[in-house]
């Protein structure tokens, strides 16, 4: 089973290779919006690749007010 | 008219297929404009259609196939008249994009949405009028409506209602979520999955497998399989009125048009 920090590093990397913003420069704890530089289609577009590549579904809902990984990573666990 | 070149959308008929692209700034948001174009496909169509076998709806603009209606330019007409004198222009507007969306639905050809990224709201409704869908793995599905204070007003429920089992229906409307292609596929609502940016592609390849069909078969097939709800839709448009003209549309209107947020306002 995944923990917290696996899916964090996952999201991580999945974030730092689709949005090309180098994977060091990403902290758990940090706003993605401004880490990635994102707006909220993007951010659409992360939580689309979130969902395929855990293989689960995130209601837009559970995720509104989301902005730093680690959270996202707790959002996600609860559903694998 | 085989080939048009427009602010917010193009058409071409290739070997038999219309293909109708949009590519309005920033995510093909349909307003009057829009509205105006798609009108002009449609007496295209009535026009091409005893030549062709296939229409493919495809979008050129990145960030996905259509975002709905134009809420911005919704918030402005309404403001400019006051919200509760606004019904008579919202009719207007949904009558004219209803008979659009019919005739795609009713349309003899067969018809593809080949849809990538955002298919949200009116993008959503235009994608259920067409017989097929393909979807990219990163496209999104979404009736944000009821998040806003309304119902989908271009015809969104009646042929989701048509086309799927109405617990899917109450699901992506009443909680107004967005699912993923592969979720839409499981439920089926998309006809094949596509990898990213090729949904095009791949309805390409089933028009070339259409055009060897005879049309009339296909078009007699559609029309026993595919009936369009013409009381329910009417319906929808009364409710759609009726919701418009209270107070929370406006204040939700008025917030997510005015939000320079990253994540814009939707409760």
């Amino acid at each position: 089973m995944r923990t917290i920090d696996d899916i964090t590093g996952e999201i991580l990397t999945l974030a730092s290779t689709h949005f090309k913003v180098d994977r060091e420069n990403l902290s758990p704890q940090e706003d993605f919006f401004k880490s990635l530089g994102i707006d909220s289609l993007q951010a659409l577009e992360l939580l689309t690749r979130l969902e395929n590549h855990f293989n689960v579904e995130l209601p837009d809902y559970e995720v509104q007010g989301v902005s730093d990984f680690q959270t996202l990573a707790e959002r996600i666990q609860s559903r694998l | 008219m085989e080939n048009y070149s427009g602010e917010t959308l193009s058409w071409e008929m290739i070997d038999g297929c219309i293909e109708l692209a949009l590519h309005r700034e920033p995510c093909n948001e349909i307003g009057l404009k829009t509205l105006e174009e798609l009108e002009g496909f449609v007496a295209a169509h009535n026009e091409l259609k005893e030549e062709s076998h296939t229409l493919i709806i495809h979008s050129r603009m990145k960030a996905g196939f259509c975002a709905g209606a134009d809420l911005r330019e919704l918030y402005l007409g309404a403001s400019q008249i006051g919200f509760s004198n606004a019904e008579p222009q919202v009719r207007d507007f949904l009558n004219r994009i209803h008979a659009v969306m019919n005739a795609i639905d009713s349309s003899p050809l067969t018809t593809i949405a080949a849809v990538h990224g955002v298919t949200f709201g009116g993008g959503f409704e235009l994608a259920l009028t067409c017989d097929l869908i393909f979807a990219d793995k990163m496209t999104r599905f979404c009736f944000p409506e009821l998040r806003l204070g309304l119902i989908p007003g271009f015809g969104g429920i009646p042929r989701l209602n048509r086309d799927l089992g109405n617990a899917v229906v109450r699901d992506i409307l009443l909680t107004g979520r967005s699912i993923n292609a592969t979720k839409a596929q499981n439920v089926g609502l998309v006809s094949q999955l596509a990898a990213e940016n090729e949904s095009l592609k791949l309805a390409r390849f089933t028009a070339a497998q259409v055009k060897k069909f005879d049309r009339k078969t296909s078009a007699a097939a559609k029309r026993f399989l595919k009936p369009i709800p013409y009381g329910e839709l009417n319906k929808e448009i009364d409710i759609f009125c009726h919701l418009f003209t209270e107070p929370a549309v406006e204040a939700g209107l008025r917030k997510f048009v005015e939000s320079t947020d990253a994540q814009p306002y939707l409760p």
